[in-house]
């Protein structure tokens, strides 16, 4: 699609809004609909989008797969990290109350925390996917690019 | 306090441990973090058994939301044993695994395989200890997902659609489960085991109750591998990697059997399975067929992991007897052959693992002269078979002992009969295995001696010598298992 003038224009102009209102849902999602899943699979459909339009070598510049790897376990490291700091402070695991001197802040953090790791593997898991996907071609098919 | 974090530990460590994995990716040190994962949660799971010993069953409320609204762990005696097999065989599996891997998975595949490796433990610990209908249905996907990763590092090509044909079957099993949990979930409002326990038994004349029950009972037969839904196990064995094979046939399975039983027993009313619906007569009866009949198709395999993943599904349906018999005293003989059949088998599959190490190959054709050739790695073998077959001083024989008495207990003559029946065929084709290793000489051939590495020996031999032992000394195991019975079947020992 790299002769596609109007959608070269067009996503690069909606990338960053896509991006922009993952992160509205990711941290408004304590408050509203939303949360972790949802701002995770909006977030990756930005970099999907520019997947589609300038093609899978410009995207694995932008997002090297070693690097989507790594931030795909970092999201489930900062799940469950959240999850033992509770233990440690006393709680039970995930027992996001005892995060700070005031049970009702400690709740806040502790939940914005979980969420922002599950938007983190998320995201990084659906750009894996495209990724993989993109990879694959019929044995014998042409090169249709 | 402490001790409490014991049961979320054994879900914990690995949790962490295998994100940390995924980062690092080098074999090596995702080895070591794998073995280290191994021995805590050996010793976690001990510390669990003497904690419920002392002081009774421990209650682990997650997030500090109290059940039925939060998650609750919840382990007795029944879960401890089942946590003690998982972890146990986990920790030899990994011990096991480098030699054997290394020779079937390329290097910069190793780091995730261990990394799906820890992630399936952490299923399993999850679906062994959870007290919560849907956080099942959770780990058993984590354990289900990481294992088609797992069988999908197989060498051979065929591995990929083994693979796949276990992804299809285990997601219509989770599937069929979580319906089963959804109606459940409608008719009582609650997904906490115990509490369903107490509302059901008002329900019992409801037709969702019973929808609910067929959906459930089938969803784990699936991942249990029982008679009529075996067909993804075979190839799954078949083409994993020799360590993960050991690891699966001594785990996988049987996670399901546990929550199988746990949920038929304890959460459905009591006399829901065996007098209500009366479906104990359709286990019983699935349960033996599979007993006698897979294991006649072992007779006929060319290929050991083949031929022992299909002793596998008639050793499931041995254990499906005892549920069926719907007493004490078969649930116990369960119980019993869980451990029992994750030692014996689990020592095997690491045996054919040594034996490809040498050979190159896990076909019946490659055990010629295996006798003379490498004595250890085939007496591992040898042993392991004449404990399915259920001979004296073996764990096989104290299984079969506890499943024939609990059919006499309830005078099924024609039941002991057939359980000796299978017995007599897993002897044809352990027979077919000796006569090639042991038997089929050629006066003329040098034999060169040439045994499996020691890193592949040890974790055999402490697993047959742990099978001898239990073959001969059965109180501590018989006496946990008939715990674990009386506990899930509510009568106070």
């Amino acid at each position: 699609m790299k002769q596609h003038l109007i959608l070269h224009v067009i996503a690069k102009i909606m990338i960053p809004f896509i991006m922009v209102f993952a992160l509205y849902v990711q941290f408004h999602g304590d408050y509203g609909p939303g949360g972790g899943f949802q701002a995770g699979v909006i977030f990756g459909a930005g970099f999907i989008l520019y997947g589609i339009v300038f093609g899978k070598e410009a995207t694995m510049k932008i997002v090297p797969p070693p690097l989507v790897y790594t931030t795909a376990a970092l999201g489930v490291l900062l799940y469950t990290g959240v999850g033992v700091a509770g233990m440690f402070l006393g709680g039970e695991f995930l027992n996001y109350s005892v995060l700070s001197a005031d049970p009702v802040a400690g709740q806040h953090l502790g939940i914005l925390l979980i969420e922002f790791g599950v938007g983190m593997t998320v995201a990084s898991v659906m750009v894996i996917l495209f990724l993989s996907f993109a990879d694959y071609r019929q044995p014998d098919s042409q090169d249709t690019d | 306090m402490l001790s409490l974090h014991l049961s979320a530990l054994q879900v914990v460590i690995p949790l962490l441990a295998a994100p940390l994995c995924a980062i690092i990716r080098r074999p090596g040190i995702t080895w070591l973090i794998a073995l280290a994962v191994g021995i805590a949660s050996c010793i976690n799971s001990i510390a669990i058994l003497l904690h419920i010993n002392r002081f009774g069953e421990i209650v682990y409320s997650l997030g500090g939301w109290a059940a039925p609204f939060g998650i609750e762990y919840r382990i007795d005696s029944a879960n401890a044993l089942i946590l003690l097999i998982i972890s146990f065989i986990y920790l030899l599996g990994i011990i096991y695994a480098p030699v054997s891997i290394k020779s079937e998975v390329p290097e910069k595949s190793q780091g995730w395989l261990y990394t799906a490796w820890i992630l399936c433990f952490t299923g399993l610990s999850g679906i062994t200890i959870s007290g919560d209908v849907f956080n099942v249905f959770v780990f058993l996907e984590v354990s289900s997902l990481s294992t088609y990763i797992l069988i999908s590092f197989g060498q051979d090509k065929r591995c990929l659609s083994a693979a796949f044909r276990y992804l299809v079957m285990g997601t219509i099993a989770a599937t069929f489960y979580l319906i089963g949990v959804g109606f459940l979930y409608s008719l009582t409002g609650t997904l906490n085991m115990a509490d369903l326990a107490q509302r059901l038994p008002d329900l019992i004349s409801q037709n969702t109750v019973a929808v609910a029950f067929g959906f459930v009972i089938v969803g784990l037969a699936i991942k249990m591998a029982l008679f009529p839904f075996h067909a993804w196990l075979p190839n799954a064995y078949a083409y994993a990697p020799n360590a993960v094979t050991a690891f699966l046939a001594g785990t996988a399975t049987k996670a399901a059997v546990y929550v199988f039983i746990r949920l038929i027993f304890e959460v459905f009313p009591e006399d829901y399975f065996s007098g209500f619906t009366s479906s104990h007569h359709i286990i019983l009866a699935v349960g033996i067929i599979s007993a006698v009949i897979t294991s006649a198709v072992a007779i006929f395999q060319n290929e050991l992991k083949r031929l022992f993943a299909w002793s596998s599904i008639g050793q499931i349906g041995y254990i499906a007897v005892g549920v069926g018999l719907a007493s004490t005293a078969g649930v116990a003989a369960s119980f019993l052959h869980l451990f029992n059949h994750a030692i014996m088998k689990t020592a095997i599959f690491m045996a054919i693992g040594g034996l490809f190490i040498v050979t190159g190959s896990t076909t019946t054709a490659a055990l010629k002269n295996a006798g003379r050739r490498m004595p250890w790695t085939m007496a591992a073998i040898l042993i392991g078979g004449l404990s399915l077959i259920g001979v004296p001083f073996t764990t096989g024989f104290i299984s079969k002992w506890y499943l024939v008495s609990a059919s006499l207990e309830q005078n099924f003559w024609w039941l002991a009969g057939l359980i000796l029946l299978g017995s007599l065929v897993t002897a044809a084709y352990v027979w077919k295995i000796v006569e090639i290793a042991y038997f089929r000489k050629d006066p003329n051939e040098q034999v060169v001696r040439q045994e499996a590495p020691l890193s592949l020996l040890i974790p055999t031999w402490i697993l047959v010598v742990a099978n001898i032992y239990f073959g001969i000394d059965a109180r501590f195991s018989g006496s946990i298992a008939t715990q674990a019975a009386n506990t899930i079947l509510g009568i106070s020992p």
